[in-house]
């Protein structure tokens, strides 16, 4: 956890009131309503289809157990019990009044947290890889750079006001697992072979209407030099990137136009003129951050603890559990756990203000009193004894935190959609349902094996469907709602973009669709070790499509897609 | 309209021409103005044998490195905001203090609202002509709404050259180990 100093904090206050005073203004009619409306984006505050949305910032995914019992508190004082973990891993309420705001952001500020730039046209919340830190396979911890990163861009007076929004994201693992192909900016920590730390910098990847992968503009930028050469790609885009048309305003479209290679080369020369210039960073100073980093006193274990392999073997249930939601540690006789936000009824991401104190509780016994959020939309205790594993199981369970679906279908992505979002074309939350509750035989969802299916509820893309192994994406024809099914994709290194399969379906008939999709599945692959994508990527798309639309029979959805088309 | 300058409500004695595209403004004689940058290009030789003030300015899809040589005519250089929401001016504005080494009044000028002056601020201008109906006293308030910033800007090195120095850790126990270290 990054402990602010003085400075920090006194920045976070004034913005607090900065804050207060824009939001009195505008009640009292001295601020427009598009004069606001950027600069209350900017603390996270949209006016959406019920009530205001405010997004809180949880900078790289990182909570301390006191800002989650926060967070509860302001559920329960401002909304209305639930709030909801995001896939950019922020904090969502859907039911705050406008006039609170400046109190729930004063608030957050005494827990060291805040709205800043979570949303608007600018640098957002810089996410990160949920094993940070713990990870066997990690090169680099990415968490101090997240930090140093964090802290340029906030309040950055240059880049306020950029063409469009704009996201980055910083891996520092062989696996990546903070999507870096995807970001507007994706930077992978390395070193080089004298052992010094760098990173390999990807540029124009992103999601929504234009789905593409970002392409390396520089192999390996020296860490010294990560500020000002971000300096250069965001003037370069703040200056370049369209600003006519919104849809293509984002920086893949400028990186495309430009070709990344043409890109690169104006990115470079921008940058020759402020390489080595005052914002050239300082170990120092990086130090200085990485000091400010609490960091877990983890005792000498030993590396498999008896009473977790005996409890293992004695509960079956368990060690489905722990199959699925326990994952490995750098440290001998840790471990990570998920707790599950994606039991079935319930909307992915959301957990009540009760369960989250909960989770705060068990942060504090069990995992040095930290809880980090999961792209993926799962809270995540990421320092803990084996020995416990059984107890949290235990505890977990009684608070509904512990399904046992984590890289399985019922772990779905899944955005807000049409329920509370105002730019959804369709809604996200009962199709996951019916879907969860289609496969609601956990030994079945077993053998299906790794899966990730996401669901976004427009073509925003904030569930991600376009890397989901099954991607559903909510569409409007002519005022109903349909769903785009695409498979194929996935995240991580071998990242790739789903393809569509065919013509949209019914939201009565995704769940048969999807079903469609698993029967060729299971019949096709070669063995258990073969998964969904696997499949996807040996045969193709096509016999996929021919299965679900050459025998979707009984089912009124191809008549309908036919009269629609 | 209202002028600030230098954090000050100030006498606006310059006269900003605007042409349609492709077209030129008439110049009127003797006063100062503030010329479209393709007036200048177009009329250059006429101008500055002219008398009163000559500034110019640009709008957010022009370049200051088209003016970089010809610094040296003008007493002032403004940046057009089409919009507040249009952020292109910010870099302009670095670029003219940092890459080219304008010195003069940099004036922020056309959608110029008090919300954005703190940014500007940071990014070199010292000139604001306000948008109509903006209030002065709450718009001299903006230069405050931070007491500091972790950015390098125009004439500030980034924090963390300057931490310890630093006003809020002074005297604390932190401030003395930082130092010390």
């Amino acid at each position: 956890m990054y402990i602010y100093d003085e400075i920090d904090q006194q920045l976070i206050d004034d913005r607090v009131a900065q804050f207060r005073d824009q939001t009195r203004r505008f009640l009292a009619g001295k601020l427009g309503e598009d004069d606001f409306r950027p600069l209350r984006l900017q603390n996270g505050l949209y006016i959406q289809r019920y009530a205001p949305m405010l997004r809180i910032a949880i900078p790289y995914g990182l909570l301390a157990s006191r800002q989650l019992r926060a967070l509860a508190h302001i559920t329960r004082t401002y909304d209305r019990g639930t709030g909801h973990f995001s896939t950019r891993q922020n904090f969502q309420l859907n039911w705050p009044r406008l006039e609170d705001v400046p109190e729930i952001l004063a608030h957050l500020a005494t827990v060291q947290m805040h709205a800043i730039q979570t949303s608007g046209n600018c640098v957002r919340n810089i996410t990160a890889d949920h094993f940070a830190g713990i990870a066997p396979d990690e090169i680099v911890d990415p968490l101090v750079w997240c930090e140093v990163v964090r802290q340029w861009a906030a309040f950055h007076p240059e880049f306020a006001y950029l063409p469009r929004k704009f996201k980055i994201a910083i891996a520092g693992a062989a696996e990546d697992r903070a999507a870096v192909l995807v970001h507007d900016v994706g930077l992978q920590a390395t070193r080089d072979e004298a052992g010094e730390i760098g990173f390999r910098v990807l540029a124009g990847g992103g999601l929504g209407r234009t789905p593409i992968l970002g392409a390396v503009i520089r192999e390996f930028l020296p860490w010294q030099h990560l500020l000002s050469y971000l300096e250069a790609i965001l003037r370069t885009y703040n200056r370049y990137g369209r600003r006519d048309n919104k849809w293509k305003a984002r920086i893949k479209i400028l990186v495309k136009d430009l070709t990344p290679a043409g890109f690169r080369d104006d990115v470079e020369a921008e940058w020759a003129n402020l390489k080595d210039g005052p914002s050239t960073l300082t170990s120092a100073e990086v130090e200085r951050i990485a000091g400010r980093f609490t960091r877990p006193a983890y005792e000498k274990l030993d590396p498999l603890a008896s009473s977790y392999v005996l409890a293992l073997g004695r509960d079956r249930r368990f060690a489905a559990w722990a199959r699925r939601n326990v994952h490995p540690h750098k440290m001998a006789g840790y471990a990570a756990v998920t707790l599950s936000l994606k039991r079935t009824g319930v909307p992915p991401g959301d957990a009540t203000a009760e369960q989250m104190d909960a989770v705060a509780d068990l942060a504090d016994r069990y995992s040095f009193g930290e809880v980090r959020v999961t792209h993926e939309q799962n809270l995540l205790l990421a320092d803990v004894r084996q020995s416990d594993l059984f107890a949290i199981w235990q505890e977990a369970q009684a608070l509904d935190l512990a399904t046992a679906n984590i890289g399985m279908i019922t772990n779905i992505i899944a955005c807000p959609g049409g329920d509370y979002c105002s730019l959804a074309n369709a809604k996200s939350i009962p199709v996951a349902e019916a879907i969860q509750r289609r496969f609601d035989d956990l030994d079945f969802v077993y053998d299906i094996g790794e899966l990730d299916l996401n669901i976004s509820g427009c073509m925003n893309s904030c569930g991600h469907h376009h890397i989901g192994h099954i991607g559903i994406l909510g569409v409007d024809k002519q005022g109903e709602e349909f769903y785009q099914i695409s498979i194929g994709g996935a995240q991580g290194n071998a990242a790739s973009l789903g393809k569509v399969l065919g013509p949209s379906v019914s939201q009565e008939d995704v769940p048969d669709v999807v079903e469609k999709l698993i029967e060729l599945y299971l019949k096709r692959r070669d063995s258990e070790a073969e998964r969904f994508i696997d499949v996807v990527r040996r045969i193709g798309t096509e016999p996929f499509r021919e299965h679900v639309y050459g025998a979707h029979q009984g089912s009124k959805a191809r008549a309908r897609q036919l009269a629609v088309a | 309209m209202a002028l600030i300058k230098d954090r000050k409500l100030a006498h606006d004695n310059w006269q900003l021409l605007k042409a349609a595209k492709g077209e030129l403004p008439s110049i009127p004689a003797a006063c100062n103005v503030i010329v479209p940058l393709g007036a200048w290009q177009a009329l250059r030789s006429e101008l500055v044998v002219r008398g009163g003030g000559l500034g110019v300015w640009l709008s957010g899809d022009e370049e200051p490195a088209d003016i970089a040589a010809d610094l040296q005519h003008f007493e002032l250089v403004a940046v057009d905001f089409a919009s507040f929401t249009d952020g292109r001016g910010y870099s302009i504005g670095r670029l003219l203090r940092e890459r080219y080494g304008w010195r003069g009044e940099l004036r922020a000028i056309g959608d110029v609202q008090r919300d954005q002056l703190f940014y500007l601020a940071r990014c070199g201008f010292d000139a604001f002509d306000l948008r109509e109906g903006e209030d002065v006293e709450t718009a001299l308030a903006a230069f405050n709404d931070f007491r500091d910033a972790y950015q390098a800007s125009v004439d500030q090195l980034p924090l963390f050259r300057r931490r310890g120095l630093h006003p809020a850790l002074r005297g604390s126990a932190e401030s003395t180990a930082e130092r010390a270290g």
